[in-house]
């Protein structure tokens, strides 16, 4: 394989097989065996037995193979099938009833079998993990330094005192800063198991401030066993260091999870804001609205069932109209000759609140609809080893700042915006002026409703699209608004961010559930003392 | 004796029907009520139970009814409203007559109609797993009772898995509440650390996920092995895998056990980030046998639908209907109090392969397995108890309950027999 001893690559991979022979968990690379051992390690995977399965992932992995790799991988993704007719073991993958499948020895295709006739390779989360560490193990020679990191860091937990010297040679040879500093860590865990007392104190120093959750617990470890009084005292200075860390980063995180579900609560309530605040309207519906966003979404995602981002893109402009038509609808056929009964409103809306969710269960089945989330959408930002920001909250929360500013440039810098505003502050006055009331109210209930619609677009990346969505926020929104101050915009925002927050610095402390009695019975109590909310309405109007 | 009582109310049953035509035979029908929410937040689960039962009569009928009868399925919504729970299954029982019940989901609904069922002596039939602590006369609790699915997932955990740290998650209602009591005291009695156990309870619909997830990270990372016992319910679950996916908790790191998680529930969820994660129930749609096979094909075929799936509640409905057919078959008669003497012993074949049996406390014998979460949406079976569990409605680990057993049997017939005591107190 490695036929020029100059190839730097090559004397990598040597020097790792090298050093792997080493470790206790590999066993030794032996350059005849390997094929034999592959070989029997693929035969051994026929059998259903899962203890026969562990052991041959252990004989592939060991075997040194070049194509043990890929057979790991296969394993793990589920790609790997039994041919019932012959006994033996293919890559497979699924098209429609039929499964075209490769061989693992020479790689080449070997047609399709239909799907009854080849068995997926089922693995459990023991062989799962096992095949987790056994790629790790492979992966400390990949060229691309990410990679390596992620391996040094999986084998952090399973590193043992035979494991340090081998690693000291990795480390010589590692280019890379953060590679090289995760190597380092690996060799100072060990350390800290070190007879020698010098060693023990400087591998604590060089673990200083290590927030990687294997230090913290070898750390604790140590604290327990340790006899020397300098050593103790060390690791006790190092362990509050990385604990008060924890503790800063614990705070950052929950500041972002609050903003995060504060976002939610202004997406949720911002078109409310606007039906509420201008027209006075009580929109029992408005949570209804949402979930016809949600569904806009869903029903996107179905006609374009291959680009799950650009649907999503597609679905804001439609759910904006879904939802935004829908409330005009509404607003001319029910709400308009209720003006001034807000009662009546109230119970108006409520009934098509019920109606819209009955349809709905009509059209779609009552079971809850599946809404795909695209790649860049799941998984997190990893910023430290404790601390990691989920992507799908981060992309809702600068879509509802970027909604919030849409709305508020529409608000203040669109002559709409202007006849909006001036209905909001003083009907009567503005009507005098030239501005038809009666349009503004029906454009007004249609940009809220609007506005919903695109919430729901972003509500159902992060719950459940069924009929029942909207009955979840209705009552969260309300308490936005009313918190915010009515008609207020920066309330809106300033109110849902603030209860977002106020909330998750709760929950810990209060548990899920009292916490949300605990903002309620807050809000109650606020709006005892200003009834007008955080920002009351400026204007002749507001009373 | 029973065998000629058969023939000659058959004969009669044809011959009316030869004589008077269909109408005489309408009205001379065996109702069954079917209790199931069909809208509100319950119909995601109970609508399907419905059409299983309108399925499972609708079967029976072609086989020839039961008695020489013609079944007839009386379907009312109670709407996910526990109160309307029980005035449903008075209009049931007192206005439409119906000879037995099969319904209700939750525990709270239960609780709301079973003092209907009691002064009304009428039958219900309950197919979905629940917390125990509960035997009544006239209920037979066809899912499973804790210890055939909680104790033995968490023995699998323990001894197979080796976990050593326990988060218990749950929905905060009467089912989560009772089982994690049980949990909790059952992980003491194996000598589990007080600090080793979190508790987390969230309110029904709850969505946001990221706080409760992030504080099961950091309970997981204390270098023992970790896993959670989900008791969460419903559609909950649904952004709970997708935040826990999001965060990078995969099985291997930290396992999830659910009891409330099947396959009509992973129907509606991108099951990718969720490989891996268990399940513990009494039935699989994956089980390998042959009646499964044929209770599948007949089910999509009755649904008309080929992407339909089956789960653990439905086969308890199927388990549960049977035995009340035979035992009518064997009373020769559907009056209630006969058949509840009836159906004790009466044994019907289960769908994964075996026999399911009625014991004296309304509880029936099952096996238990657990399942791993696939990507097809499927459980792939890892784990499963050699034989039957006979379901124990007074769980071992409370205090207060350890003492009770239930056995309707006469010269017992007592729902909570306190065998230190000797005393039978209320429920008989």
């Amino acid at each position: 394989m490695c036929l020029s001893p100059k190839s730097t690559r090559c004397y990598r991979i040597l020097l790792i097989l090298t050093l792997l022979s080493f470790l206790p968990f590999a066993a030794l690379c032996h350059a005849e065996g390997s094929e034999v051992q592959f070989q029997e390690g693929i035969n051994l995977l026929t059998q259903k037995d899962f203890t026969k399965k562990e052991a041959a992932i252990e004989k592939i992995a060991e075997s040194g193979d070049k194509r043990a790799e890929a057979v790991l991988r296969a394993l793990l993704e589920g790609t790997l099938f039994r041919v019932k007719k012959d006994n033996s073991i293919v890559y497979g993958s699924k098209e429609g009833s039929k499964i075209t499948i490769t061989s693992i020895l020479t790689g080449e295709e070997l047609g399709s079998v239909k799907k009854r006739k080849a068995k997926k390779i089922t693995i459990n989360n023991a062989l799962r993990t096992q095949i987790k560490n056994e790629l790790a193990k492979i992966e400390l020679s990949n060229p691309d330094a990410k990679v390596r990191l992620d391996a040094v860091n999986k084998l952090m937990p399973t590193l043992t005192i035979e494991s340090s010297d081998l690693l000291a040679n990795l480390l010589k040879k590692e280019t890379n800063s953060e590679v090289s500093d995760a190597l380092k860590a690996s060799i100072a865990i060990i350390g800290l198991r070190s007879p020698e007392k010098e060693k023990r104190l400087l591998s604590l120093t060089e673990l200083k401030g290590n927030l990687n959750p294997a230090v913290r617990n070898e750390l604790n470890r140590l604290i327990n066993e340790e006899q020397d009084k300098a050593v103790l005292h060390k690791a006790k200075s190092a362990l509050s260091t990385i604990e008060s860390k924890i503790a800063f980063f614990g705070l950052v995180e929950k500041g972002f999870f609050g903003l995060s579900l504060g976002s939610v609560l202004v997406l949720a309530a911002i078109g409310l804001a606007i039906t509420f605040g201008v027209i006075g309207v009580i929109n029992m519906a408005h949570g209804e609205l949402i979930m016809l966003g949600a569904y806009t979404t869903y029903v996107i995602q179905q006609l374009l069932p291959d680009s799950i981002g650009l649907a999503l893109f597609l679905s804001i402009p439609a759910a904006f109209l879904v939802s935004g038509l829908a409330g005009i609808v509404i607003e001319r056929s029910v709400i308009r000759f209720l003006y001034g009964r807000p009662l009546e409103t109230l119970l108006a809306t409520f009934g098509i609140s019920l109606i819209l969710q009955q349809a709905v269960r009509s059209i779609f089945s009552p079971l809850n609809r599946s809404v795909s989330t695209p790649a860049w959408m799941s998984g997190s930002l990893q910023l430290n080893p404790i601390l990691s920001l989920t992507t799908n909250r981060i992309t809702i929360l600068v879509f509802s700042l970027l909604v919030f500013a849409g709305l508020y440039m529409l608000l203040k810098k669109s002559s709409i915006g202007l006849q909006v505003r001036a209905v909001s502050q003083n009907r009567a006055m503005a009507k005098a002026m030239g501005v038809r009331a009666a349009r503004v109210d029906a454009l007004t209930f249609g940009l809220g409703s609007g506005i919903a619609g695109i919430a729901g677009v972003a509500l159902s990346q992060l719950t459940n699209v069924g009929p029942n969505l909207g009955q979840a926020y209705i009552i969260d929104s309300f308490m936005v608004v009313v918190f915010g101050g009515v008609g207020n915009l920066w309330g809106t925002l300033l109110g849902g961010l603030s209860l977002g927050v106020a909330n998750k610095f709760l929950e810990p402390w209060a548990g899920a559930v009292l916490a949300k009695i605990l903002i309620l019975v807050f809000i109650i109590l606020f709006i005892q003392k200003r009834p007008q909310g955080l920002f009351p309405q400026k204007g002749r109007a507001a009373g | 004796m029973k065998s000629k009582l058969l023939s000659l109310s058959l004969g009669c049953a044809l011959m009316s029907g030869s004589l008077f035509g269909g109408q005489a035979l309408a009205e001379d029908t065996i109702k069954v009520g079917v209790l199931h929410s069909l809208s509100g937040t319950m119909a995601i689960s109970e609508t399907t139970l419905k059409d299983t039962m309108l399925m499972l009569i609708d079967e029976q009928n072609k086989k020839g009814g039961l008695l020489g009868k013609k079944l007839e399925a009386v379907v009312v919504d109670p709407a996910s409203n526990w109160p309307l729970f029980a005035e449903k299954a008075r209009e049931l029982i007192e206005k439409d007559k119906v000879s037995s019940v099969f319904g209700c989901w939750t525990s709270v609904s239960r609780k709301s109609v079973l003092p209907v069922f009691e002064e009304l002596n009428s039958l219900l039939f309950y197919p979905v797993q629940y917390e125990g602590e509960e035997s009544s006369r006239n209920v037979f609790y066809t899912g499973a009772a804790p210890n055939q699915q909680a104790i033995p997932a968490v023995d699998y955990l323990m001894n197979d898995i080796g976990v050593k740290r326990w988060v218990l998650a749950g929905t905060d209602y009467v089912y989560p509440r009772t089982t994690n009591k049980i949990l909790e005291a059952y992980l003491k009695a194996k000598g589990v650390a007080t600090e080793d156990i979190m508790i987390n309870y969230t309110p029904f619909g709850h969505s946001d996920w990221q706080s409760i997830v992030s504080d099961i990270k950091k309970f997981g990372s204390a270098g023992k092995k970790t896993a959670v016992v989900s008791t969460i319910n419903g559609d909950a679950n649904v952004p709970f895998y997708k935040e826990l996916g999001n965060q990078g908790i995969t099985a291997d790191k930290i396992p999830v056990v659910a009891f409330s998680v099947g396959e009509e529930e992973l129907s509606g969820v991108d099951t990718e980030p969720l490989v891996g994660h268990l399940a513990a129930w009494n039935y699989f749609m994956s089980v390998d046998a042959a009646v499964n096979d044929d209770f599948i094909e007949s089910w999509q075929k009755f649904i008309k639908n080929e992407n339909r799936v089956t789960n653990d509640p439905m086969e308890a409905h199927y388990i549960g209907f049977n035995m009340w057919v035979k035992a009518v078959e064997k009373a020769g008669t559907t009056d209630p109090t006969a058949v509840q003497d009836a159906i004790i012993g009466v044994t019907v074949p289960n769908l994964t392969g075996g026999y399911s049996a009625m014991m004296p406390n309304h509880h029936i014998t099952k096996p238990v397995l657990i399942g791993e979460i696939q990507n097809d949406g499927q459980f792939e079976v890892v784990w499963k108890t050699s034989g039957m569990v006979v379901g124990d409605a007074w769980s071992d680990y409370l205090e207060g309950s350890k003492d009770l057993i239930s056995d309707w049997r006469t010269p017992l017939s007592c729902g909570n027999y306190n065998v230190k005591t000797g005393k039978c107190s209320g429920q008989q």
